[in-house]
């Protein structure tokens, strides 16, 4: 017999009962639809945090004052020294693996444009920043170096701060008062993506570091040419844990922490920060995986289930079957056939669902969604594998009838 | 003409085990039915004829004896030859038709060719065939239900015939219908008698067994009476 003569007796079976054999494959449908439904949302954030990464660049370190190690703030931001630009130029001299340095000094100020205003990030920074972020500049330019050392009152603003203030219209050439101070747009950066849990990369603006010192921190500086954080670009051959350790030996005797005290200081890696949400997205898959599992071995039991009263109501036809010549194989095969064009049926069902409600959740939602090929194989696979073990059963108790009993069976 | 007997039995016998208790219900049963025979097997129910038929049917094995059905021993024969020996040699008529029901008289016709190996092909021309023969060239697609008792039966008959087997084993074929329908379907089982078909019906209604050329009776595990008589011809 062959494959197509047992895919025909199936579909004849399944559609003697078809009502009784949807409700059985209601439990597969669930799984299935479940599966892709979760897997999209779950491959979607991967997505994110694999664009945040490379939007943050993984060779980056990040050095900033203050103990970042004893879990919690100790002692509030102003404990530690903070840095200097004499303790970034050390470190770009002394480490060769540093290929680009930039500083920076956060400040939070308020933007205001005509009627509208705005809160946000201000960052002073140098003329280097946008190749040590690999952050391109979409309209106008970024400051000179001229600029970012002369006290110069120009301003580069972040896509959202833009949203914000101009809503669509161009901002390169207009003024607008930082703190009360007015500044010249000059340029808008590329937009980098919001991000679900982290703060949105758009929303910031940037300035001359030397401009942010003397009108905007003023009051907050202890040291001479102070700085908030240090962005150090490393090479990519280089070892960054090695590079790592030097900036940390430099920086201790640069800033006397004696033998044995804690750093008062931080360098922190973007690929340990990443790596951490990478784990947790771990669980979340291996979580939807069991969900998964169990859903398809609940629906497993009710295929098994109702293929048993099937083998019981078809007694006499199994017998029939068997005297006119059919081996034993030959209806194991044919129940085994029938259980998984069941399994397939509910799969395709579920999977059709399940693309449904991924489409309606991208479009109710604003959540970035994956479809992944692989899933879809995967989920048509498990369903199939369903049929074959949770129909072997019935299967087997099929063929091993005597055909006597079968043919006499009321 | 292969001149040896279709089927051979000698000291045939059928015990069956329940339990702690043994039941012999074939005791010791010796008889040849030689190619073309038309036979009816006549007994009351617990005389061992149906016990007979499903040996004779390849659907069981002797405890004892020896069986020959077209020169092959069924004894310790692995059910899967059982299974092709039933598909070659025999075609089965039952009391209750046994068709598949939503499933039109073609497809039914089909189905044991379905099962015969390197057969295929012309399934379908070779069951509108048999179906024609049987007078049903009319209703290929009718299904069970939309047939009456005798076209059904029909339908089985042309699914028996399908294979081109050697004998037709017909358990009670006339029990589920009236006398006017069972003499159609006498006639029938006559007409393929006489194209050379062997033919064996058992029954328990002495009308039935008048088409026969030879009548077999069984009583209490034993065959009893073997006698030849001449048939009820068919009109």
């Amino acid at each position: 017999m062959k494959l197509g003569d047992y895919l025909g007796s199936a579909l004849v079976a399944i559609r003697l009962n078809a009502m009784r054999s949807i409700l059985t494959t209601l439990g597969i449908i669930i799984g299935v639809a479940s599966v892709i439904v979760m897997s999209a949302i779950g491959s979607g954030a991967r997505q994110q945090v694999e664009q945040q990464i490379s939007a943050l660049g993984t060779n980056m370190l990040t050095i900033s004052p203050g103990s970042s190690r004893g879990g919690g703030r100790r002692g509030g931001a102003g404990s530690a020294p903070p840095l200097a630009q004499a303790d970034m130029d050390t470190l770009v001299d002394r480490l060769p693996e540093i290929t680009a340095a930039t500083s920076s000094l956060n400040v939070n100020a308020a933007l205001i444009y005509g009627n509208a205003n705005w809160t946000s990030q201000v960052t002073g920074t140098h003329a280097e920043f946008p190749d040590v972020r690999d952050w391109a500049i979409e309209d106008g330019r970024y400051f000179t170096p001229e600029e970012a050392n002369g006290g110069a009152k120009v301003i580069v603003l972040g896509s959202s701060v833009v949203r914000q203030l101009f809503g669509s219209a161009s901002p390169v050439g207009e003024q607008i008062r930082v703190a009360g101070v007015p500044f010249e747009v000059i340029g808008v950066m590329a937009t980098r993506g919001a991000t679900g849990g982290w703060r949105d990369q758009d929303d910031v603006a940037f300035i001359p570091i030397s401009t942010a010192r003397s009108r905007l921190a003023g009051q907050n500086l202890t040291v001479p040419n102070q700085i908030g954080t240090i962005l150090a670009k490393i090479d990519e051959r280089a070892d960054m844990l090695a590079v790592e350790t030097d900036i940390i030996d430099i920086l201790r005797d640069r800033r006397r922490v004696g033998d044995g005290a804690k750093d008062n200081f931080s360098v922190r890696n973007v690929a340990e920060l990443v790596s951490a949400r990478r784990a947790a997205q771990q669980t979340l898959t291996w979580l939807l995986a069991a969900t998964a599992a169990i859903s398809l071995v609940v629906g497993g039991i009710g295929i098994m289930n109702i293929m048993l009263v099937s083998v019981t109501e078809r007694t006499r036809e199994i017998g029939l079957r068997m005297a006119i010549g059919a081996r034993r194989q030959d209806i194991l095969a044919q129940f085994l056939t029938e259980s998984v064009v069941l399994c397939l049926i509910g799969g395709a069902i579920g999977l059709a669902i399940g693309v449904g409600a991924t489409w309606g959740i991208t479009r109710i939602a604003d959540m970035p969604i994956l479809i992944n090929a692989d899933i879809v194989l995967i989920a048509i696979a498990a369903s199939a594998f369903v049929g074959v073990v949770f129909g072997f059963v019935p299967a087997r108790k099929a063929a091993s009838l005597n055909p006597i009993d079968a043919l006499r069976y009321e | 003409m292969n001149t040896a007997p279709l089927i051979a039995c000698r000291d045939l016998t059928k015990t069956y085990i329940m339990g702690e208790q043994s039941l012999q219900v074939l005791k010791g049963v010796s008889f040849e039915i030689a190619r073309g025979e038309f036979v009816a097997i006549m007994g009351p129910s617990g005389s061992g004829k149906s016990t007979l038929l499903n040996l004779i049917g390849a659907l069981d094995t002797p405890t004892s004896g020896k069986l020959l059905i077209d020169g092959a021993d069924i004894g310790g024969m692995a059910t899967n030859d059982l299974a092709d020996l039933r598909n070659r040699v025999i075609g089965f008529v039952f009391q209750q038709f046994n068709l598949l029901k939503r499933t039109s008289a073609l497809e039914n016709v089909k189905l044991p060719l379905l099962y015969a190996s390197g057969r295929g092909g012309d399934a379908d021309t070779r069951a509108r065939k048999r179906l024609e023969e049987v007078g049903l060239g009319e209703r290929l697609d009718h299904t069970p239900a939309q047939l009456s008792g005798g076209q059904q039966q029909r339908v089985a008959m042309a699914r028996a015939l399908v294979t081109d087997p050697q004998l037709i084993l017909a358990d009670e074929p006339t029990g589920a219908l009236d006398t006017e329908t069972s003499n159609e379907i006498m006639k029938l089982l006559t007409a393929l008698h006489r194209n050379g078909l062997t033919v064996v019906v058992v029954t328990h209604e002495p009308e039935i067994a008048e088409y026969a050329e030879r009548l077999m009776r069984f009583r209490d595990g034993l065959l009893v009476e073997d006698i030849r008589q001449t048939p009820r011809i068919a009109a």
